[in-house]
Protein backbone atom coordinates (compact mmCIF):
# COMPACT_ATOMS: atom_id res chain seq x y z
CA UNK A 1 0.00 0.00 0.00
CA UNK A 2 2.68 2.46 1.00
CA UNK A 3 4.37 2.55 -2.40
CA UNK A 4 1.50 4.45 -4.00
CA UNK A 5 1.59 7.19 -1.40
CA UNK A 6 5.07 8.22 -2.57
CA UNK A 7 4.33 11.44 -4.38
CA UNK A 8 7.29 13.39 -5.79
CA UNK A 9 5.93 16.90 -5.39
CA UNK A 10 8.85 18.60 -7.15
CA UNK A 11 8.39 16.43 -10.23
CA UNK A 12 4.59 16.81 -10.32
CA UNK A 13 4.98 20.58 -9.95
CA UNK A 14 7.06 20.59 -13.13
CA UNK A 15 4.33 18.65 -14.94
CA UNK A 16 1.79 21.20 -13.70
CA UNK A 17 3.99 24.16 -14.81
CA UNK A 18 3.86 25.46 -11.27
CA UNK A 19 7.04 26.68 -9.58
CA UNK A 20 7.19 25.97 -5.87
CA UNK A 21 9.57 27.27 -3.23
CA UNK A 22 11.64 24.71 -1.31
CA UNK A 23 9.44 25.28 1.74
CA UNK A 24 6.23 24.72 -0.24
CA UNK A 25 7.62 21.55 -1.80
CA UNK A 26 8.49 20.17 1.61
CA UNK A 27 5.18 21.16 3.17
CA UNK A 28 3.08 19.78 0.30
CA UNK A 29 5.13 16.59 0.28
CA UNK A 30 4.08 15.93 3.88
CA UNK A 31 0.48 17.16 3.55
CA UNK A 32 -0.31 15.41 0.27
CA UNK A 33 1.39 12.25 1.51
CA UNK A 34 -1.22 12.18 4.27
CA UNK A 35 -4.07 12.93 1.85
CA UNK A 36 -2.95 10.10 -0.46
CA UNK A 37 -2.58 7.76 2.47
CA UNK A 38 -6.19 8.58 3.32
CA UNK A 39 -7.14 7.93 -0.33
CA UNK A 40 -5.87 4.35 0.03
CA UNK A 41 -9.38 3.76 1.40
CA UNK A 42 -10.55 3.69 -2.19
CA UNK A 43 -8.98 0.24 -2.56
CA UNK A 44 -11.31 -1.29 0.02
CA UNK A 45 -14.65 -1.60 -1.82
CA UNK A 46 -14.94 -4.21 -4.56
CA UNK A 47 -15.08 -2.30 -7.83
CA UNK A 48 -14.26 -5.19 -10.16
CA UNK A 49 -17.60 -5.07 -11.99
CA UNK A 50 -18.26 -1.36 -11.59
CA UNK A 51 -18.16 1.18 -14.39
CA UNK A 52 -16.48 4.51 -13.77
CA UNK A 53 -18.77 7.53 -13.49
CA UNK A 54 -17.17 10.52 -15.18
CA UNK A 55 -20.26 12.61 -14.62
CA UNK A 56 -23.13 12.86 -12.18
CA UNK A 57 -25.76 12.71 -14.91
CA UNK A 58 -25.23 10.50 -17.95
CA UNK A 59 -26.22 12.69 -20.88
CA UNK A 60 -24.78 12.24 -24.34
CA UNK A 61 -24.69 13.84 -27.76
CA UNK A 62 -25.98 17.32 -27.20
CA UNK A 63 -26.17 19.00 -30.61
CA UNK A 64 -27.01 22.45 -31.81
CA UNK A 65 -27.23 24.10 -35.19
CA UNK A 66 -23.82 25.15 -36.51
CA UNK A 67 -24.68 28.81 -36.96
CA UNK A 68 -22.41 31.83 -36.76
CA UNK A 69 -22.88 33.88 -33.62
CA UNK A 70 -21.53 37.20 -32.49
CA UNK A 71 -18.36 36.90 -30.38
CA UNK A 72 -16.05 39.34 -28.64
CA UNK A 73 -14.47 42.14 -30.62
CA UNK A 74 -10.66 42.12 -30.61
CA UNK A 75 -10.73 45.03 -28.21
CA UNK A 76 -12.99 43.17 -25.79
CA UNK A 77 -10.95 39.98 -26.02
CA UNK A 78 -7.79 41.93 -25.21
CA UNK A 79 -9.31 43.97 -22.39
CA UNK A 80 -7.96 41.66 -19.67
CA UNK A 81 -4.64 40.84 -21.35
CA UNK A 82 -1.59 41.47 -19.15
CA UNK A 83 0.44 42.41 -22.27
CA UNK A 84 -0.83 43.30 -25.73
CA UNK A 85 0.21 45.24 -28.82
CA UNK A 86 -1.31 45.93 -32.24
CA UNK A 87 -4.51 44.11 -31.38
CA UNK A 88 -2.62 40.95 -30.40
CA UNK A 89 -1.70 39.12 -27.20
CA UNK A 90 2.02 39.22 -26.46
CA UNK A 91 3.34 35.78 -25.63
CA UNK A 92 6.72 34.75 -24.34
CA UNK A 93 9.08 33.58 -27.07
CA UNK A 94 8.80 29.84 -27.72
CA UNK A 95 11.38 29.45 -30.55
CA UNK A 96 14.95 30.72 -30.66
CA UNK B 1 -41.00 50.38 8.83
CA UNK B 2 -38.08 52.79 8.68
CA UNK B 3 -35.22 52.66 6.21
CA UNK B 4 -33.06 51.23 8.99
CA UNK B 5 -35.32 48.19 9.28
CA UNK B 6 -35.49 47.45 5.54
CA UNK B 7 -32.34 45.28 5.32
CA UNK B 8 -33.78 42.90 7.92
CA UNK B 9 -36.55 41.88 5.56
CA UNK B 10 -36.50 38.68 3.57
CA UNK B 11 -37.07 38.75 -0.18
CA UNK B 12 -40.78 37.90 -0.02
CA UNK B 13 -41.42 40.67 2.55
CA UNK B 14 -39.37 43.16 0.59
CA UNK B 15 -41.29 42.30 -2.55
CA UNK B 16 -44.62 43.04 -0.90
CA UNK B 17 -43.43 46.52 0.10
CA UNK B 18 -42.00 47.15 -3.37
CA UNK B 19 -45.22 46.13 -5.09
CA UNK B 20 -47.36 48.19 -2.72
CA UNK B 21 -45.08 51.12 -3.61
CA UNK B 22 -44.24 51.53 0.09
CA UNK B 23 -40.59 51.70 -0.94
CA UNK B 24 -38.82 52.17 -4.24
CA UNK B 25 -35.95 49.99 -5.50
CA UNK B 26 -33.70 53.03 -5.04
CA UNK B 27 -34.69 53.40 -1.38
CA UNK B 28 -34.03 49.70 -0.86
CA UNK B 29 -30.53 50.10 -2.27
CA UNK B 30 -29.87 53.18 -0.15
CA UNK B 31 -30.98 51.31 2.97
CA UNK B 32 -28.76 48.39 2.05
CA UNK B 33 -25.85 50.75 1.45
CA UNK B 34 -26.21 52.20 4.97
CA UNK B 35 -26.45 48.74 6.49
CA UNK B 36 -23.31 47.65 4.65
CA UNK B 37 -21.45 50.78 5.77
CA UNK B 38 -22.49 49.95 9.33
CA UNK B 39 -21.61 46.27 9.63
CA UNK B 40 -19.31 45.38 6.74
CA UNK B 41 -16.21 46.56 8.67
CA UNK B 42 -16.90 43.76 11.19
CA UNK B 43 -17.83 41.06 8.68
CA UNK B 44 -15.88 41.68 5.45
CA UNK B 45 -18.28 39.69 3.29
CA UNK B 46 -17.76 41.67 0.08
CA UNK B 47 -14.90 41.91 -2.38
CA UNK B 48 -16.50 44.61 -4.55
CA UNK B 49 -19.73 46.59 -4.58
CA UNK B 50 -21.02 48.81 -7.39
CA UNK B 51 -23.91 50.88 -6.09
CA UNK B 52 -23.78 53.33 -8.99
CA UNK B 53 -24.44 50.49 -11.41
CA UNK B 54 -27.06 49.03 -9.06
CA UNK B 55 -28.89 52.37 -8.89
CA UNK B 56 -28.99 52.50 -12.68
CA UNK B 57 -30.49 49.00 -12.72
CA UNK B 58 -32.98 50.12 -10.07
CA UNK B 59 -34.22 52.93 -12.34
CA UNK B 60 -35.14 50.42 -15.05
CA UNK B 61 -36.48 47.52 -13.00
CA UNK B 62 -40.15 46.54 -12.90
CA UNK B 63 -41.24 45.59 -9.37
CA UNK B 64 -44.00 43.38 -10.76
CA UNK B 65 -41.42 40.98 -12.18
CA UNK B 66 -40.70 37.85 -10.13
CA UNK B 67 -37.71 39.43 -8.32
CA UNK B 68 -38.26 43.01 -9.46
CA UNK B 69 -36.09 45.46 -7.52
CA UNK B 70 -34.51 42.84 -5.27
CA UNK B 71 -30.75 43.33 -4.80
CA UNK B 72 -28.84 40.03 -4.88
CA UNK B 73 -25.20 39.50 -3.83
CA UNK B 74 -23.10 37.31 -6.10
CA UNK B 75 -20.20 35.02 -5.22
CA UNK B 76 -17.09 36.33 -6.94
CA UNK B 77 -16.74 33.20 -9.10
CA UNK B 78 -19.84 34.08 -11.18
CA UNK B 79 -19.40 36.45 -14.13
CA UNK B 80 -21.31 39.74 -13.97
CA UNK B 81 -20.60 41.83 -17.08
CA UNK B 82 -18.32 44.78 -16.38
CA UNK B 83 -17.66 43.77 -12.77
CA UNK B 84 -14.55 42.17 -11.25
CA UNK B 85 -14.59 38.37 -11.07
CA UNK B 86 -11.52 37.53 -9.02
CA UNK B 87 -12.40 34.18 -7.41
CA UNK B 88 -10.59 35.77 -4.44
CA UNK B 89 -7.35 34.91 -6.25
CA UNK B 90 -4.33 37.07 -7.01
CA UNK B 91 -4.20 35.53 -10.46
CA UNK B 92 -7.51 37.25 -11.32
CA UNK B 93 -7.17 40.36 -9.17
CA UNK B 94 -7.50 42.77 -12.11
CA UNK B 95 -9.89 40.68 -14.17
CA UNK B 96 -13.28 42.01 -15.20
CA UNK B 97 -15.97 39.79 -16.64
CA UNK B 98 -16.96 40.60 -20.23
CA UNK B 99 -20.34 38.92 -20.12
CA UNK B 100 -23.10 37.80 -17.77
CA UNK B 101 -23.25 34.21 -16.58
CA UNK B 102 -26.56 32.60 -17.52
CA UNK B 103 -27.69 32.75 -13.88
CA UNK B 104 -27.06 36.51 -13.90
CA UNK B 105 -28.88 36.97 -17.21
CA UNK B 106 -31.81 35.04 -15.74
CA UNK B 107 -31.80 37.07 -12.51
CA UNK B 108 -31.79 40.32 -14.48
CA UNK B 109 -34.63 39.04 -16.69
CA UNK B 110 -36.88 38.85 -13.60
CA UNK B 111 -35.80 42.26 -12.33
CA UNK B 112 -33.23 41.29 -9.68
CA UNK B 113 -30.28 43.61 -9.17
CA UNK B 114 -26.79 42.09 -8.83
CA UNK B 115 -24.90 44.75 -6.88
CA UNK B 116 -21.85 43.21 -5.22
CA UNK B 117 -19.41 40.32 -5.33
CA UNK B 118 -18.81 38.25 -2.22
CA UNK B 119 -15.68 36.79 -0.67
CA UNK B 120 -14.89 33.09 -0.93
CA UNK B 121 -12.16 30.53 -0.63
CA UNK B 122 -9.82 31.03 -3.59
CA UNK B 123 -11.40 29.31 -6.62
CA UNK B 124 -14.00 27.86 -4.20
CA UNK B 125 -11.43 25.53 -2.63
CA UNK B 126 -12.08 25.42 1.08
CA UNK B 127 -14.67 25.18 3.83
CA UNK B 128 -13.98 28.35 5.83
CA UNK B 129 -13.32 31.24 3.38
CA UNK B 130 -9.87 31.48 5.00
CA UNK B 131 -8.32 30.55 1.65
CA UNK B 132 -9.34 33.91 0.19
CA UNK B 133 -6.21 35.71 -0.97
CA UNK B 134 -7.89 39.02 -0.17
CA UNK B 135 -9.27 38.91 3.37
CA UNK B 136 -10.98 36.90 6.07
CA UNK B 137 -14.75 36.95 6.32
CA UNK B 138 -16.16 36.66 9.82
CA UNK B 139 -19.19 34.82 11.09
CA UNK B 140 -21.88 37.35 12.11
CA UNK B 141 -22.84 35.13 15.08
CA UNK B 142 -19.28 35.24 16.45
CA UNK B 143 -16.71 37.32 14.64
CA UNK B 144 -13.85 35.18 15.97
CA UNK B 145 -15.20 32.27 13.92
CA UNK B 146 -15.37 31.33 10.25
CA UNK B 147 -18.59 31.77 8.25
CA UNK B 148 -17.98 28.43 6.52
CA UNK B 149 -17.02 28.15 2.91
CA UNK B 150 -16.39 28.33 0.16
CA UNK B 151 -19.42 30.64 -0.30
CA UNK B 152 -18.66 32.25 3.07
CA UNK B 153 -19.08 35.84 1.90
CA UNK B 154 -22.54 35.10 0.49
CA UNK B 155 -23.61 33.30 3.67
CA UNK B 156 -22.23 35.97 6.01
CA UNK B 157 -23.82 38.80 4.00
CA UNK B 158 -27.26 37.18 4.16
CA UNK B 159 -26.84 36.43 7.89
CA UNK B 160 -25.69 39.99 8.62
CA UNK B 161 -28.58 41.53 6.67
CA UNK B 162 -26.16 43.08 4.21
CA UNK B 163 -27.84 41.09 1.42
CA UNK B 164 -31.46 40.06 0.97
CA UNK B 165 -30.26 36.96 -0.81
CA UNK B 166 -27.16 35.74 -2.59
CA UNK B 167 -25.84 33.28 -5.10
CA UNK B 168 -23.13 30.81 -4.20
CA UNK B 169 -21.66 27.72 -5.81
CA UNK B 170 -21.48 24.23 -4.35
CA UNK B 171 -18.90 21.70 -5.54
CA UNK B 172 -18.72 19.62 -2.33
CA UNK B 173 -20.87 21.55 0.11
CA UNK B 174 -19.83 25.15 -0.54
CA UNK B 175 -23.41 26.50 -0.37
CA UNK B 176 -24.88 24.20 2.28
CA UNK B 177 -21.99 24.24 4.78
CA UNK B 178 -21.61 28.04 5.02
CA UNK B 179 -25.42 28.33 5.13
CA UNK B 180 -25.37 25.99 8.14
CA UNK B 181 -22.48 27.73 9.92
CA UNK B 182 -23.96 31.19 9.32
CA UNK B 183 -27.57 30.29 10.11
CA UNK B 184 -29.20 30.83 6.71
CA UNK B 185 -30.86 28.67 4.04
CA UNK B 186 -28.78 27.30 1.16
CA UNK B 187 -29.77 25.13 -1.80
CA UNK B 188 -27.48 23.00 -3.93
CA UNK B 189 -29.49 22.18 -7.02
CA UNK B 190 -29.22 18.81 -8.77
CA UNK B 191 -26.38 18.61 -11.25
CA UNK B 192 -27.63 20.10 -14.52
CA UNK B 193 -30.59 21.92 -12.97
CA UNK B 194 -28.84 25.31 -13.18
CA UNK B 195 -26.55 26.46 -15.97
CA UNK B 196 -22.82 26.66 -15.26
CA UNK B 197 -22.18 29.04 -18.18
CA UNK B 198 -20.20 32.00 -16.87
CA UNK B 199 -19.05 30.32 -13.66
CA UNK B 200 -15.29 30.04 -13.35
CA UNK B 201 -14.91 26.25 -13.46
CA UNK B 202 -13.50 24.40 -10.44
CA UNK B 203 -14.65 20.77 -10.89
CA UNK B 204 -16.95 20.67 -13.89
CA UNK B 205 -18.74 17.41 -13.06
CA UNK B 206 -19.58 18.63 -9.54
CA UNK B 207 -20.14 22.43 -9.66
CA UNK B 208 -23.62 23.94 -9.30
CA UNK B 209 -24.77 27.47 -8.51
CA UNK B 210 -27.62 28.04 -6.08
CA UNK B 211 -29.23 30.46 -3.63
CA UNK B 212 -28.38 31.47 -0.05
CA UNK B 213 -31.35 33.21 1.54
CA UNK B 214 -33.02 34.04 4.85
CA UNK B 215 -35.97 31.72 4.30
CA UNK B 216 -36.99 28.62 2.38
CA UNK B 217 -39.57 30.57 0.36
CA UNK B 218 -36.88 33.02 -0.75
CA UNK B 219 -34.70 30.11 -1.87
CA UNK B 220 -37.60 28.73 -3.91
CA UNK B 221 -38.14 32.15 -5.51
CA UNK B 222 -34.48 32.41 -6.53
CA UNK B 223 -34.53 28.82 -7.81
CA UNK B 224 -37.52 29.71 -9.98
CA UNK B 225 -35.43 32.46 -11.52
CA UNK B 226 -32.15 30.62 -12.14
CA UNK B 227 -33.10 27.00 -12.96
CA UNK B 228 -33.71 25.64 -16.42
CA UNK B 229 -32.15 24.61 -19.72
CA UNK B 230 -29.39 26.66 -21.33
CA UNK B 231 -28.12 26.25 -24.87
CA UNK B 232 -24.74 27.54 -23.66
CA UNK B 233 -24.20 24.68 -21.18
CA UNK B 234 -24.61 21.24 -22.73
CA UNK B 235 -24.61 19.63 -19.25
CA UNK B 236 -27.63 21.72 -18.25
CA UNK B 237 -30.65 19.44 -18.36
CA UNK B 238 -33.39 20.01 -20.88
CA UNK B 239 -36.13 19.63 -18.27
CA UNK B 240 -39.02 21.98 -17.55
CA UNK B 241 -38.80 23.98 -14.31
CA UNK B 242 -41.73 23.57 -11.92
CA UNK B 243 -42.86 26.49 -9.75
CA UNK B 244 -40.79 25.78 -6.66
CA UNK B 245 -43.11 27.85 -4.48
CA UNK B 246 -46.18 25.83 -5.52
CA UNK B 247 -45.91 23.10 -2.89
CA UNK B 248 -44.76 25.33 -0.04
CA UNK B 249 -47.36 25.00 2.70
CA UNK B 250 -48.36 21.45 1.82
CA UNK B 251 -48.04 19.31 4.90
CA UNK B 252 -45.52 16.52 5.28
CA UNK B 253 -47.89 13.81 6.54
CA UNK B 254 -46.82 10.53 5.02
CA UNK B 255 -43.55 11.93 3.68
CA UNK B 256 -40.82 9.35 4.22
CA UNK B 257 -37.57 10.73 5.61
CA UNK B 258 -34.50 8.50 5.58
CA UNK B 259 -31.96 8.57 8.37
CA UNK B 260 -28.66 7.24 6.97
CA UNK B 261 -27.09 5.16 9.70
CA UNK B 262 -23.58 5.81 8.33
CA UNK B 263 -24.04 9.53 9.05
CA UNK B 264 -24.31 8.94 12.80
CA UNK B 265 -20.54 9.01 13.16
CA UNK B 266 -18.42 9.75 16.15
CA UNK B 267 -17.05 13.23 15.86
CA UNK B 268 -20.42 14.90 15.46
CA UNK B 269 -20.55 17.68 18.00
CA UNK B 270 -22.99 16.60 20.75
CA UNK B 271 -25.04 19.79 20.42
CA UNK B 272 -25.27 19.29 16.64
CA UNK B 273 -26.41 15.74 17.22
CA UNK B 274 -28.99 16.87 19.79
CA UNK B 275 -30.37 19.55 17.44
CA UNK B 276 -30.59 17.01 14.64
CA UNK B 277 -32.39 14.47 16.84
CA UNK B 278 -34.87 17.13 17.91
CA UNK B 279 -35.47 17.99 14.27
CA UNK B 280 -36.16 14.35 13.46
CA UNK B 281 -38.63 14.14 16.37
CA UNK B 282 -40.23 17.35 15.15
CA UNK B 283 -40.73 15.92 11.66
CA UNK B 284 -42.25 12.87 13.27
CA UNK B 285 -44.71 15.07 15.14
CA UNK B 286 -45.61 16.75 11.83
CA UNK B 287 -46.62 13.36 10.49
CA UNK B 288 -43.50 12.42 8.51
CA UNK B 289 -42.41 8.81 8.63
CA UNK B 290 -38.79 8.31 9.73
CA UNK B 291 -37.05 5.33 8.15
CA UNK B 292 -33.56 4.00 8.83
CA UNK B 293 -31.60 3.67 5.60
CA UNK B 294 -28.07 2.67 4.69
CA UNK B 295 -25.60 4.40 2.37
CA UNK B 296 -22.91 1.74 2.67
CA UNK B 297 -20.17 3.54 0.69
CA UNK B 298 -20.35 6.78 2.70
CA UNK B 299 -16.90 6.29 4.21
CA UNK B 300 -15.32 6.45 0.74
CA UNK B 301 -17.06 9.63 -0.37
CA UNK B 302 -14.44 12.10 0.84
CA UNK B 303 -11.54 10.22 -0.73
CA UNK B 304 -13.44 9.82 -4.01
CA UNK B 305 -14.47 13.46 -3.94
CA UNK B 306 -10.98 14.88 -3.37
CA UNK B 307 -9.42 12.74 -6.09
CA UNK B 308 -12.08 13.72 -8.66
CA UNK B 309 -12.41 17.36 -7.65
CA UNK B 310 -8.63 17.89 -7.62
CA UNK B 311 -8.18 16.11 -10.96
CA UNK B 312 -10.81 18.28 -12.61
CA UNK B 313 -9.44 21.41 -10.94
CA UNK B 314 -5.90 20.76 -12.17
CA UNK B 315 -7.23 20.56 -15.73
CA UNK B 316 -9.54 23.58 -15.40
CA UNK B 317 -6.87 25.78 -13.83
CA UNK B 318 -4.41 25.01 -16.63
CA UNK B 319 -6.04 27.93 -18.48
CA UNK B 320 -4.35 30.42 -16.15
CA UNK B 321 -1.20 30.93 -18.19
CA UNK B 322 -0.72 34.70 -17.89
CA UNK B 323 -1.38 35.37 -21.59
CA UNK B 324 -5.03 36.18 -22.25
CA UNK B 325 -6.01 37.41 -18.80
CA UNK B 326 -4.85 37.46 -15.24
CA UNK B 327 -1.53 37.90 -13.52
CA UNK B 328 1.70 37.50 -15.52
CA UNK B 329 5.18 37.15 -14.09
CA UNK B 330 7.64 39.95 -14.96
CA UNK B 331 10.55 39.39 -17.36
CA UNK B 332 10.27 35.65 -17.94
CA UNK B 333 13.52 34.00 -19.09
CA UNK B 334 11.62 31.58 -21.30
CA UNK B 335 8.14 30.18 -21.68
CA UNK B 336 8.49 27.61 -18.88
CA UNK B 337 9.70 30.28 -16.52
CA UNK B 338 6.73 32.40 -17.67
CA UNK B 339 4.19 29.69 -16.81
CA UNK B 340 5.91 28.45 -13.68
CA UNK B 341 6.35 31.84 -12.04
CA UNK B 342 3.01 33.27 -13.22
CA UNK B 343 1.24 30.39 -11.50
CA UNK B 344 3.53 30.37 -8.46
CA UNK B 345 2.85 34.08 -7.89
CA UNK B 346 -0.85 33.95 -8.77
CA UNK B 347 -2.17 30.93 -6.87
CA UNK B 348 -2.47 30.53 -3.12
CA UNK B 349 -1.40 27.45 -1.12
CA UNK B 350 -4.65 25.44 -1.23
CA UNK B 351 -5.04 25.94 -4.97
CA UNK B 352 -1.43 24.85 -5.50
CA UNK B 353 -1.97 21.76 -3.35
CA UNK B 354 -5.00 20.75 -5.38
CA UNK B 355 -3.26 21.36 -8.70
CA UNK B 356 -0.38 19.12 -7.54
CA UNK B 357 -2.74 16.47 -6.19
CA UNK B 358 -4.92 16.56 -9.33
CA UNK B 359 -1.95 16.43 -11.68
CA UNK B 360 -0.57 13.49 -9.73
CA UNK B 361 -3.76 11.41 -9.75
CA UNK B 362 -4.13 12.01 -13.49
CA UNK B 363 -0.50 11.17 -14.27
CA UNK B 364 0.57 8.01 -15.97
CA UNK B 365 1.02 5.17 -13.49
CA UNK B 366 -1.33 6.62 -10.88
CA UNK B 367 -4.43 7.29 -12.96
CA UNK B 368 -5.87 3.80 -12.44
CA UNK B 369 -5.01 3.63 -8.76
CA UNK B 370 -6.56 6.95 -7.81
CA UNK B 371 -8.63 8.70 -10.45
CA UNK B 372 -10.25 5.72 -12.19
CA UNK B 373 -10.88 4.03 -8.87
CA UNK B 374 -12.42 7.20 -7.45
CA UNK B 375 -14.80 7.29 -10.41
CA UNK B 376 -15.80 3.68 -9.82
CA UNK B 377 -16.45 4.44 -6.18
CA UNK B 378 -18.50 7.38 -7.40
CA UNK B 379 -20.73 4.89 -9.21
CA UNK B 380 -21.16 2.93 -5.97
CA UNK B 381 -22.08 6.11 -4.10
CA UNK B 382 -24.62 7.00 -6.78
CA UNK B 383 -26.17 3.53 -6.47
CA UNK B 384 -26.40 3.92 -2.68
CA UNK B 385 -28.53 7.02 -3.14
CA UNK B 386 -30.62 5.49 -5.93
CA UNK B 387 -31.48 2.58 -3.64
CA UNK B 388 -32.23 4.85 -0.69
CA UNK B 389 -34.59 6.99 -2.79
CA UNK B 390 -36.58 3.85 -3.64
CA UNK B 391 -37.57 3.77 0.02
CA UNK B 392 -37.69 7.42 1.07
CA UNK B 393 -38.59 10.85 -0.29
CA UNK B 394 -35.62 12.65 1.24
CA UNK B 395 -32.64 12.00 3.49
CA UNK B 396 -32.06 13.93 6.69
CA UNK B 397 -28.73 14.64 8.41
CA UNK B 398 -26.73 17.44 9.95
CA UNK B 399 -25.19 19.67 7.26
CA UNK B 400 -21.86 19.91 9.07
CA UNK B 401 -20.61 17.74 11.94
CA UNK B 402 -19.57 20.87 13.84
CA UNK B 403 -20.82 24.44 14.22
CA UNK B 404 -18.67 27.39 13.10
CA UNK B 405 -15.07 26.81 14.17
CA UNK B 406 -12.57 29.47 15.28
CA UNK B 407 -10.57 31.27 12.59
CA UNK B 408 -7.24 29.49 12.16
CA UNK B 409 -8.32 26.24 13.84
CA UNK B 410 -8.23 24.01 10.76
CA UNK B 411 -6.40 26.14 8.24
CA UNK B 412 -3.02 24.43 8.78
CA UNK B 413 -4.31 20.89 8.30
CA UNK B 414 -5.86 20.28 4.86
CA UNK B 415 -7.05 16.76 5.69
CA UNK B 416 -9.00 18.00 8.75
CA UNK B 417 -10.57 20.70 6.58
CA UNK B 418 -11.52 18.09 3.95
CA UNK B 419 -13.22 15.94 6.60
CA UNK B 420 -15.53 18.88 7.44
CA UNK B 421 -17.38 18.09 4.19
CA UNK B 422 -18.39 14.60 5.23
CA UNK B 423 -22.18 15.05 4.94
CA UNK B 424 -22.16 17.25 1.85
CA UNK B 425 -19.61 15.79 -0.64
CA UNK B 426 -21.58 12.71 -1.62
CA UNK B 427 -24.54 14.70 -2.99
CA UNK B 428 -22.23 16.34 -5.54
CA UNK B 429 -20.74 13.00 -6.56
CA UNK B 430 -24.26 11.62 -7.06
CA UNK B 431 -25.67 14.76 -8.72
CA UNK B 432 -28.63 14.94 -6.33
CA UNK B 433 -30.03 18.08 -4.69
CA UNK B 434 -29.73 19.30 -1.12
CA UNK B 435 -30.79 22.10 1.20
CA UNK B 436 -29.46 23.33 4.52
CA UNK B 437 -31.70 25.24 6.91
CA UNK B 438 -31.37 26.41 10.51
CA UNK B 439 -32.40 23.80 13.10
CA UNK B 440 -31.07 25.10 16.40
CA UNK B 441 -28.05 26.50 18.16
CA UNK B 442 -24.94 25.21 19.86
CA UNK B 443 -24.00 27.24 22.91
CA UNK B 444 -20.30 27.70 23.61
CA UNK B 445 -18.62 28.47 26.96
CA UNK B 446 -19.01 32.24 26.82
CA UNK B 447 -22.75 31.90 26.10
CA UNK B 448 -22.46 32.70 22.39
CA UNK B 449 -24.97 30.86 20.23
CA UNK B 450 -23.77 29.27 17.00
CA UNK B 451 -26.29 28.16 14.38
CA UNK B 452 -26.72 24.49 13.52
CA UNK B 453 -27.83 23.44 10.04
CA UNK B 454 -30.13 20.60 9.03
CA UNK B 455 -29.53 19.01 5.65
CA UNK B 456 -32.23 17.45 3.50
CA UNK B 457 -31.06 15.58 0.41
CA UNK B 458 -33.47 14.88 -2.42
CA UNK B 459 -33.28 12.78 -5.55
CA UNK B 460 -32.10 14.42 -8.77
CA UNK B 461 -34.56 17.11 -9.90
CA UNK B 462 -36.58 16.76 -6.69
CA UNK B 463 -35.85 20.30 -5.48
CA UNK B 464 -39.57 20.98 -5.14
CA UNK B 465 -39.97 18.23 -2.60
CA UNK B 466 -37.03 19.15 -0.35
CA UNK B 467 -38.17 22.78 -0.43
CA UNK B 468 -41.66 21.67 0.62
CA UNK B 469 -40.28 19.56 3.48
CA UNK B 470 -37.87 22.30 4.57
CA UNK B 471 -40.67 24.87 4.51
CA UNK B 472 -42.90 22.71 6.71
CA UNK B 473 -40.09 22.50 9.27
CA UNK B 474 -39.16 26.16 9.08
CA UNK B 475 -42.73 27.41 9.43
CA UNK B 476 -43.32 25.31 12.53
CA UNK B 477 -40.08 26.39 14.26
CA UNK B 478 -38.57 29.77 15.16
CA UNK B 479 -34.90 29.24 14.37
CA UNK B 480 -34.94 31.29 11.18
CA UNK B 481 -36.39 34.30 12.99
CA UNK B 482 -33.33 34.73 15.19
CA UNK B 483 -30.75 37.18 13.95
CA UNK B 484 -27.10 37.41 14.96
CA UNK B 485 -26.51 39.79 17.88
CA UNK B 486 -24.23 42.15 16.00
CA UNK B 487 -22.44 44.94 17.78
CA UNK B 488 -23.45 48.46 16.83
CA UNK B 489 -20.31 50.41 17.77
CA UNK B 490 -19.27 50.95 14.19
CA UNK B 491 -22.64 52.49 13.43
CA UNK B 492 -22.30 54.93 16.32
CA UNK B 493 -18.84 55.83 15.14
CA UNK B 494 -20.14 56.51 11.67
CA UNK B 495 -23.29 58.35 12.66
Amino acid sequence: MAELAQIDVAHVAKLARLDLTKEETKLFQAQLGRVLEYAEKLREPDTSYVEAAAHAVPIFNIFREDEPRAGFTAEEALSNAPRQANGLFIVTKVVE
Amino acid sequence: MTALDLPRLNIAELQTLLRQREVSPREVLEALRSRIAEVEPQIDAYLSIDFDDALKQAERTDVNLALGGVPIAIKDIISVAGQPCTCASKILQDYRALYDATVIRKLRAVGAIPFGKTNMDEFAMGSSTENSSVKLTRNPWDVSRVPGGSSGGSAAAVAADTAFGALGTDTGGSIRQPAALSGVVGVKPSYGRVSRFGLVAFASSLDQAGPLTKTVRDAAMVMNAIAGPDAQDSTCLNEAVPDYTADLGRDVRGIRLGLPKEYMIEGIDPQVRAAMEKAVAHFNSLGAEIIDVSLPHTEYAIASYYMIASAEASANLARFDGVRYGHRAENPRNVFDHYGRTREEGFGPEVKRRIILGTYVLSSGYYEAYYARAQKVRTLIRRDFAEAFQKVDALISPTSPVPAFPLGEKSSDPLQMYLADIFTNAANLAGICGISLPCGFARIENGTQLPVGLQLLGNALDEGRILQIAYAYEQSTDWHKQRPPMKRETSNARL
